[in-house]
């Protein structure tokens, strides 16, 4: 089976405060997974949980403290620019902030084009950028010259997804597409994702909070919490079954479209979310339901239950 | 033409603009001076204005009005070698030592603190009788130069700091753009107003320093400038002795030269804010 | 005004009149808008960015600032068995009203403290300016009270803003907001940009709050599910417009308006993965809206008439009333 991307045993450390008061926080904490061919994989989890550090170390813009990153095989170089040499393209989660706001927006398009040698004339260029915007449903004449003020969230969104497929990625990092863009629009861009992984074969490494889209759009999902892996698996067996405690929090505090399906239970937060990391066994002790002695001294190993990898004391 | 449209509503540029205009039309009509200002005693001495001389006569026998028609040119040359050397300087070095970081930043800042730091005057005053025998118009601008690009770095290099973390910066990565083109590109263009209210304000302050030097006597003074026909007017007695046209003369017009330059790059950067910018794309 | 409501606004016009360099431009962000809020409900607000929500809120809670103006309208609160037209109070009268009688949450609300100060100060800065007379101690014991009523830490009046994450700020600023018991509170979106789970939590405090103080809140939020969890009544507002308002029950059971329909079905379910689509086009410029009904240039169901006039209000059942030319013809401006 061809791995487009893998991810081995990957972890990065951050050091915070002063010289003489110093914290260390795993903000990834041994993230192994991959990604196949025409496949969208789903990173979710919270604020904080390390997705997007994770995220930052695949496309080379952060370098990790141990691990390995692997495109179709063959490993990462510390400084390599992955979006040159592998076929990666990145989109970002504030659509106006990822166009200056003093450019037009197609003067990215025509950089793209000439740095990577994509066309010859202007005319093949303007061929080649139509194309890309026809795929996100926009054209070439609605969007020639204008700055990135004149359009809405959901139509930049939709933008920076053409610029990236410039290049004929195979395999796009989305880091919270849709957090920025209205409930009611998000379906426009996560199908561009369905609609990239079924006709063009992209994958997608979708990485989000929001659970309900990941279940629409994913075919895998890994759920992460304070820098650990909890539970990954097919995105039915997880969030339709979810092992983990922490994944059934997650799933059950999405609020339904539907009066009849309010939350019954009352839930607890976390009271600073800092000591959350410090703790020394399993980072969802302090709040788990179910928690167990052993569960506050070490953190659990990776077990496979019924075709699903869960981290947690539960099962191992 | 619409930006003129538009910056022409603040009265301010309005004026300062007409003002400017008068100046620098008198520092061209230099170039058709009767009179050669190296030459003495060209004409009578002290005579108050009148029709043949429309600002009188000093007492080294120059005709005042065409005297400052070249102090005018002069200063104004000194200030824009001083202040554009300056600012090419500032944003090299802003925007290298903002974008590499490193110990490359930490080399850059140090000397451009030390430059702040250094009492700027009593350094003006010892380098400038050190090269006096080779002083001319160019080497005083290069000298006023060493000193202005201190300060606009390190605010240059806070704005590619910040600029940095902006996600349109990884766009732009991600569009393949090489690190050169990326800072021209991307962050210029919010460059530009600091830039340009800084170029405005250091030509005031070449022509301030200058203007000092040549009251002090270290600048050659057979040059004229606005700061040495005041000097030959202060050595003179020009004002016990009520010749006030002498004296009147560079100072009312480097009045005018300061507040309309002022006047213009505050319009300006107003004009040019990022914010207000914005505001008006695509309106 | 009905015994039982609370708030009301006839006819309410705001627009935000901007000129910029010259030009001069027109958003007509609330755009006669009569609806009446009862007591002890949570009403819910939703809509699509940009339609005008915050800027109702502003109006609701008679905070109208240049370059936004009050062109025309009014809005009463019921203040003590009394109805009071609000508008054109003084400010000190209008800064009376607010904390004690109504209070607000302001979107991102995270800079409400003061970040050089610990978050028992702006309490205390609160206590002072509307509760006269105690000392430094009584107002500590008061604030301290409230705080631990809710099921916040208990040391968290300790700490300075910087120290709390983001949905525990949100917290805490819902309870300062509820602090003089005001009888109506103003959410302007309080949960977006929050976790999943924060968001539960918050939506956990406002309804013990609501269930406690037994008042009125608004909440905006262009999220449908929010407004499922927590509202009892809900207005759907477009281009400056209502355009549907009903119970929460009947505006997801029978939703009437096509873009209420919208709304509800562009939303994900779980179990679900069915094709579904999103709104189709993008909200309208507020500053160059279409004829007749401003929605006609998305609306599958789109008639000539919808492209001329403005359709008035209609009453298909009880309790709900839609401006739409599909539903019926209805009465221009008549409130509910």
């Amino acid at each position: 089976m061809d791995k487009l991307l893998e991810v081995n045993q990957l972890t990065k450390i951050y050091a915070q405060g002063s010289l003489i008061a110093r914290t260390l926080i795993t903000a990834a904490d041994n993230i192994s997974f991959y990604i196949k061919p025409a496949e969208i994989f789903t990173l979710a989890g919270e604020s904080g949980c390390g997705k997007t550090t994770t995220s930052k170390i695949i496309l080379g813009f952060e370098e990790a403290s141990s691990g390995k990153v692997l495109h179709k095989g063959r490993e990462k170089g510390p400084k390599e620019k992955v979006w040159l040499t592998s076929g990666v393209q990145a989109i970002f989660q504030d659509p106006f902030s990822t166009f200056n706001p003093l450019r037009t927006v197609d003067s990215y398009f025509f950089e793209t084009v000439q740095n990577y040698k994509l066309a010859e004339t202007q005319k093949e260029a303007i061929d080649i950028i139509d194309t890309k915007l026809q795929m996100v449903g926009l054209s070439y004449k609605e969007f020639a010259g204008k700055y990135p003020n004149e359009f809405s969230g959901g139509q930049l969104q939709r933008i920076s997804i053409a610029r990236s497929l410039l290049t004929d990625p195979q395999l796009l990092i989305a880091d919270e597409p849709v957090s920025m863009v209205d409930a009611s629009l998000r379906m426009a861009i996560v199908n561009l994702f369905k609609k990239l992984r079924d006709e063009y074969g992209v994958s997608v490494l979708y990485i989000t909070h929001d659970l309900a889209t990941a279940y629409y759009v994913s075919d895998r999902i890994a759920i992460m919490f304070r820098g650990n892996i909890v539970e990954m698996g097919s995105v039915e067996q997880v969030l339709m079954d979810p092992k983990h405690p922490y994944t059934r929090l997650l799933r059950d505090s999405i609020p339904q479209a539907d009066p009849k399906k309010r939350w019954k239970d009352r839930i607890t937060l976390a009271e600073l979310e800092q000591d959350e990391y410090l703790r020394q066994g399993c980072k969802f002790a302090g709040r788990c339901p179910q928690v167990m002695d052993i569960c506050k001294q070490k953190i659990p190993a990776d077990v496979i239950v019924d075709g699903v990898q869960v981290r947690c004391h539960k099962y191992g | 033409m619409k930006v003129l449209r538009d910056l022409f509503k603040d009265y301010r540029f309005g004026l300062s603009f007409i003002v400017l205009i008068i100046l620098l039309i008198m520092a061209i009509l230099s170039f058709f001076s009767p009179y050669d200002p190296g030459v003495w005693g060209a004409v009578p001495r002290d005579l108050p204005p009148s029709w043949e001389h429309w600002l009188g006569t000093d007492s080294n026998g120059q005709d005042i009005f065409w005297n400052a028609t070249h102090a005018i040119r002069n200063s104004l040359i000194v200030s824009l070698i001083a202040s554009m050397v300056s600012r090419v300087v500032a944003i090299l070095v802003g925007m290298v030592a903002g974008y590499v970081g490193g110990s490359t930043d930490r080399v850059l800042m140090f000397i451009s603190d030390s430059l702040l730091v250094i009492p700027l005057f009593l350094i003006m005053v010892m380098l400038s009788m050190l090269v006096r025998q080779f002083m001319s118009l160019v080497v005083l601008g290069l000298l006023l130069s060493i000193f202005g690009w201190a300060w606009d770095a390190r605010v240059i290099r806070s704005l590619i700091l910040s600029l940095r973390e902006r996600e349109f910066t990884h766009t732009a990565i991600l569009s393949g753009t090489g690190t050169v083109k990326l800072v021209l590109n991307e962050y210029m263009p919010f460059a530009t107003p600091l830039i340009f209210s800084t170029v405005i304000n250091n030509i005031s302050w070449a022509i301030g320093l200058e203007m000092t030097l040549a009251i002090l006597g270290l600048v050659k003074l057979t040059v004229p400038t606005l700061g040495t026909m005041l000097n030959w007017a202060i050595n003179y007695q020009a004002i016990l002795l009520g010749r006030w046209w002498w004296v009147l003369t560079p100072v009312v017009l480097s009045l005018l030269l300061f507040i309309a330059l002022y006047w213009l790059s505050t319009s300006i950067s107003e004009y040019l804010d990022p914010r207000t910018r914005i505001q008006r794309v695509g309106a | 005004m009905k015994d039982n409501t609370i708030l009301r606004t006839d006819h309410l016009k705001a627009y935000y009149v901007l000129d910029v360099h010259g030009t001069k431009k027109v958003a007509k962000a609330v755009d006669d808008i009569s609806i009446e809020i009862k007591e002890n409900e949570v009403y819910g607000i939703a809509g699509e960015s940009g339609c005008g929500k915050s800027t109702l809120l502003k109006a609701l809670f008679n905070s109208v600032e240049p370059p936004l103006r009050l062109i025309d309208g009014k809005v009463y609160y019921r203040v003590n068995w009394d109805e009071v037209e609000v508008t054109s109070l003084s400010p000190e009268e209008k800064r009376k009203l607010r904390m004690e009688y109504i209070s607000y949450i302001p979107q991102g609300s995270m800079s409400v403290f003061n970040p050089v100060q610990k978050i028992k100060e702006t309490y205390k800065d609160f206590i002072t300016s509307h509760v006269g007379g105690q000392s430094r101690d009584e107002m500590y014991e008061l604030a301290q009270k409230h705080i631990v009523e809710l099921g916040l830490p208990k040391n968290i009046l300790e700490t300075y803003p910087h120290q709390l994450s983001g949905g525990m700020r949100q917290r805490v600023t819902i309870a300062l907001a509820a602090l003089l018991k005001p009888r109506i509170m103003i959410g302007d979106e309080p949960t977006t940009a929050l976790d999943v789970i924060v968001q539960r939590g918050v939506i956990q405090l406002l309804k013990d709050i609501q269930a406690k103080l037994k008042n009125t809140i608004i909440m905006v939020t262009h999220d449908m599910g929010v407004h499922a969890n927590v509202a009892d009544r809900i207005g759907i507002m477009y281009a400056g417009k209502i355009v549907e308002e009903g119970t929460t029950e009947n505006i997801f059971e029978r939703p009437f308006h096509p873009y209420t329909q919208f709304l509800i079905n562009s939303l994900p379910k779980f179990g679900d993965k069915r094709d579904r689509e999103s709104v189709p086009g993008s909200p309208p410029n507020l500053t160059d809206l279409p004829g007749g009904c401003p929605f006609h240039p998305r609306c599958p169901h789109v008639m000539e008439i919808c492209t001329k006039e403005m359709p008035g209000f209609c009453r298909p059942i009880e309790d709900h009333r839609v401006a739409c030319w599909l539903i019926g013809e209805g009465e221009h401006g008549q409130a509910a």
